[in-house]
């Protein structure tokens, strides 16, 4: 069998390659299962419904975005007929904690942490800095 | 007809996983003892075709020579499209598999009959085409590892950044999903309306592409605007590549399409031309050097054979041999 | 000259568009023109192959083996064991028709059965019914057929309407070759006894007599001496061209048509000029008389039968080291074949030219040398008095023979020598020449008069290119260096580029090599006048 050194192994090589997530994983002892997820201690309901929310919290950021900041349309109507100021920072970030909920899932699906945070400051941070 | 069967055998598909992503007795099925048996008929089925063909000889040196070989030293040689050593076949190889090389020799042929002409322009279509489509395959494929591995390398949101560089929308647009779909409908079209190559093509063409679509498509779809749980999806898909497997309720049914082509991918690989993905490396008229006048190819089955020999060829026209003044090896004495 | 009654123009209406359907359902019709008659039963006797008889393709019955399938079969099997290139061709083709028109047969005939991919299909439909698990289920959803009469006759025709040039290869994105496939399928067809006699005559005389023209050893030795003589008449220096000579230092083969045809002839005389002139010492053999080999064209065995009087006679006759002259799948044989057929060549030395002292690294194992290699060094070396005004008469361009381009790379050492001893030079378009260039369409056995219509289709990309050169630098003489195309080219641009002669480049040499002792030259080896114009050469 000619070439076998190179054809054995880079079949090999291959195998390793396909199946590298399981090795990787046994090898980072990785969890399985979702992080824990703090949840708002004070609030009940999010300006959306949870299933909304899981798929398409960022295109209502974007949306949010466009109008607020270009359309002069500060102020959002929930389906249950509440209203919220258009803002990452005073409606989500007042209940939810950027590391704590946020981050966490975004870390655990590895979405790539969206450009909200060349603008918006974490305001946990700040109280971080202030103790 | 050879489009139709692959069509609708694809959209069978898709419904019954559609259906069984509905109903909870299937969703098990679907989820996890399918992608375990893909996975299975693939990493067996891939294995064995390549070992099989490792297993058969290769008896002869028989590299296709794209250039000038290396002779006399003057004479410039191309040492990646002849090459007479190892790190050219390297260079070679290298060539072929990122770049598709050969591929961009292609040209069209056309012959007017006044003359009559035959001309020949350049077309890089195909090239092209064949190139998006594998590379932007490789980038999605890469991209997927998000869903595998925890925690999630640094170097896979950094892809990201990269392919959705356009920043369109949220989630952000990936290039590479564009231009996948538009390279596979770019191929699938080639297949219908050059009437040369729809009169070549296999029922198995149409399949590949129709599913490659599929799965595309799907991604898409659910990226992009159907929206699902990632959380439960990785869920999914972490509890399948570390043995702990398990179908998250909120995952929904158009995912269960999307892994069910997944699999029927992977299944159908090691029976199918896809094979050329591993075939490619072992392509005798490319990964040779062409050295077989200084360096001695061995044939491992080689055999002896009969040959008309030198005395044998003497006897028979020792007469004529001698007539003509030719030197003989035996002086044959009158009786 | 064989005749063809069509006219080109009439020979070009044809459309690439393929017919309606699918092509796995008519079988082939054995028309007049396209296809060689079948090996005569005493050939095939000679050379103790299988299922000798008389028959012929147009025949209903082909009298088979009863048991032909299996052993169409079996052979399959063991091929797809010995040659993994046959494997992994079947295996690996994903049908995107980049080789489809790359073909000289598919250009000039349209039949898309000439495509690479679809010639391979032939075969691979073939293999998918019987050596994989998805054919054997699927069948022809999965692009599988049965083995037939009628799929064994499409073989026949198809397989001989390849050339085995391997351009196809080139642009192949796996290289796939469809000459290996050619190889797999004449192998497989001759275990059956269907093959043709423009191969296995010659094959058979070349078993016999040395070449495969059938010249015994005192014809042989005439013509060389006929050669001497002309020569002598030419130039008026008298040359010595041994033959069988033992202890000479280099054992000079040649293929058999150098010596007895024409146009090959001329490039006999270049040899023989350029031999004295440098003084080598050198024999020809009249055992090993010919280097072209056509058991490539039928099977690996037979190759190897053929090709083991080139290694014996050097052996024999004590040379160092064996020259080769022009030739095109002789080249193959010897490039890509001998050393592994019939090698290791330990008796021989690494090569060495007697007079420059290069050594020709290159060849270091086979220690066979091509003649373009051994004269462009001579000339690099300035070792050779040129006059290349002697060649004014024609206007030159090149034609890569197909295996010493794509099977070898011996492209840059011809052109070299053709600048040198030729002042008018022009190549013809780029996408054919070199590793692109287009075949004679008769390469691989069939050059025979009767497969003319195919022939001349086939030669239609390459001649196509010619007539472009000739009308736009006025060529007169296509050089190549290969026997076969200068067999049939003639015939091919008589029809599709009339006004373009056919030579060598060692005829060139010959016309421009200053000789010592030489009368003053009044005419070229062919016995044309110098010094006048082409045109009116060929008004």
């Amino acid at each position: 069998m000619r070439d076998k050194f190179w054809i054995l192994g880079g079949l090999l090589l291959f195998v390793g390659v396909a199946t590298l997530p399981t090795w990787r994983d046994w090898e980072t002892h990785a969890n399985t299962r979702p992080p824990a997820l703090v949840l708002p201690a004070h609030a009940k309901q999010c300006v959306a419904p949870l299933d909304f929310m899981r798929g398409s919290h960022m295109q209502l950021l974007l949306d949010w975005r466009q109008s607020a900041v270009r359309e002069n349309n500060p102020t959002y109507v929930a389906y249950d007929g509440k209203t919220y100021p258009k803002s990452l920072t005073k409606t989500c970030l007042s209940c939810h904690d950027k590391r704590e909920f946020c981050d966490r899932c975004h870390d655990y699906v590895g979405a790539r942490t969206p450009y909200c945070w060349n603008c918006h400051v974490d305001p946990a941070l700040g109280k971080g800095a202030a103790r | 007809m050879k489009a139709l069967v692959p069509l609708a055998a694809i959209l069978g598909v898709a419904g019954l996983a559609y259906a069984g992503g509905l109903l909870p007795g299937t969703r098990a099925l679907l989820g996890v003892v399918l992608p375990y048996a893909a996975m299975g008929i693939f990493l067996i089925g891939f294995s064995f075709r390549v070992v099989r063909w490792a297993w058969s000889a290769l008896p002869f040196h028989i590299p296709t020579t794209c250039g000038q070989q290396k002779s006399l030293g003057w004479i410039r040689s191309n040492p990646i499209e002849n090459p007479n050593h190892k790190a050219g076949v390297a260079a070679r190889m290298a060539l072929e598999i990122l770049l598709f090389r050969s591929l961009f020799r292609n040209s069209q042929a056309r012959l007017e009959e006044e003359g009559p002409r035959l001309l020949y322009a350049e077309n890089k279509w195909l090239w092209l085409g064949a190139l998006a489509f594998h590379w932007s395959l490789l980038v999605v494929l890469v991209r997927h590892l998000r869903y595998f591995l925890s925690p999630v390398p640094a170097f896979l949101p950094a892809l990201d950044a990269v392919d959705g560089f356009l920043q369109i929308g949220a989630p952000q647009l990936f290039v590479t999903d564009a231009v996948i779909v538009a390279a596979l409908l770019y191929l699938l079209a080639r297949r219908f309306a050059n009437g040369r190559v729809r009169y070549l093509s296999l029922p198995g063409d149409f399949f590949a592409l129709f599913l490659l679509l599929g799965i595309a498509i799907t991604g898409i779809l659910m990226r992009y605007f159907t929206k699902v749980d990632l959380e439960g999806i990785k869920q999914l898909a972490l509890g399948l590549v570390t043995f702990s497997p398990l179908v998250p309720a909120s995952v929904g049914p158009l995912f269960f399409v999307h892994l069910t082509f997944a699999s029927l991918l992977l299944a159908y690989f090691p029976f199918s031309k896809l094979m050329h993905m591993g075939g490619i490396f072992l392509s005798p008229t490319r990964n040779l050097a062409n050295d077989s006048r200084a360096r001695r190819h061995v044939n491992p089955w080689d055999y002896p054979v009969k040959v008309h020999t030198y005395q044998e060829w003497e006897e028979e026209f020792h007469d004529k041999i001698a007539s003509a003044g030719l030197p003989l090896e035996k002086e044959r004495t009158r009786a | 000259m064989p005749e063809t009654a069509t006219r080109p123009e009439e020979l070009v209406r044809i459309s690439y568009d393929p017919p309606p359907g699918d092509w796995r359902g008519s079988p082939v019709e054995f028309r007049k023109g396209t296809f060689c008659h079948a090996a005569g039963a005493k050939s095939v006797r000679y050379l103790e192959l299988p299922n000798p008889r008389d028959w012929q393709p147009t025949d209903q019955d082909w009298k088979l083996p009863p048991n032909w399938k299996e052993i169409i079969l079996a052979g399959m099997k063991e091929r797809l064991e010995r040659f993994r290139s046959f494997r992994l061709f079947m295996d690996i083709c994903v049908r995107c028709g980049a080789c489809a028109d790359k073909c000289h047969f598919y250009l000039g005939s349209a039949d898309p059965k000439n495509m690479p991919v679809l010639r391979a299909e032939l075969i691979r439909s073939v293999y998918r019914r019987y050596f994989t698990t998805a054919g054997k289920v699927f069948r022809s959803l999965a692009g599988a057929r049965d083995l037939t009469e009628d799929v064994l006759k499409e073989w026949f025709y198809y397989f001989y309407q390849c050339t085995e040039c391997r351009r196809c290869s080139v642009f192949c994105p796996f290289g796939i070759d469809t000459a290996e496939i050619t190889m797999m399928v004449r192998e497989l067809l001759n275990l059956v006894g269907v093959n043709t006699n423009w191969v296995l005559e010659p094959a058979a005389n070349c078993y016999r007599t040395g070449n495969h023209l059938g010249i015994q050893p005192h014809g042989f030795k005439d013509s060389i001496d006929f050669a001497v003589d002309d020569l002598e008449d030419l130039t008026g220096v008298r040359v010595e061209a041994p033959i069988n000579r033992k202890g000479a230092e280099i054992l000079f083969v040649v293929p058999s048509a150098d010596y007895f045809a024409t146009p090959h002839y001329y490039t006999l005389l270049g040899y023989l000029a350029l031999f004295h002139e440098i003084g080598l010492d050198y024999t020809f053999s009249a055992y090993a008389s010919e280097g072209g080999n056509f058991g490539l064209f039928s099977s690996h065995e037979m190759m190897k039968r053929l090709n083991a009087k080139i290694y014996a006679e050097a052996k024999r006759l004590g040379v160092k080291w064996v020259l080769g002259g022009e030739c095109g799948h002789m080249w193959r044989v010897i490039h890509q074949y001998m050393d592994t057929l019939n090698g290791p060549a330990d008796f021989l030395e690494e090569p060495v030219s007697p007079v420059t002292g290069t050594r020709f690294e290159n060849a270091r194992s086979t220690k066979m040398v091509h003649i373009c290699e051994f004269t462009a060094d001579l000339i690099h070396a300035h070792k050779l008095k040129l006059d290349s005004r002697r060649n004014d008469h024609w206007t030159v361009t090149y034609h890569d023979s197909c295996n010493p381009a794509r099977a070898m790379g011996l492209l840059e050492e011809p052109r070299y020598i053709l600048r040198r001893v030729a002042n008018r030079f022009h190549e013809m378009p780029e996408n054919t020449i070199r590793e692109q260039t287009f075949c004679c369409g008769s390469g691989a056995g069939l050059g025979s008069d009767e497969n003319i219509e195919m022939r001349l289709r086939g030669g239609l990309p390459r001649a196509n290119a010619v007539k472009y050169v000739r009308d736009k630098y006025g060529v007169n003489l296509l050089t190549c260096i290969c026997a076969i195309d200068k067999a049939t080219l003639p015939t091919a641009l008589a029809y599709w580029a009339p006004g373009v002669e056919v030579g060598g480049v060692h005829e060139l040499v010959g016309n421009a090599l200053v000789m010592k002792g030489e009368k003053e030259r009044t005419t070229d080896l062919r016995g044309q006048p110098l010094g006048q114009g082409a045109e009116a050469i060929h008004a």
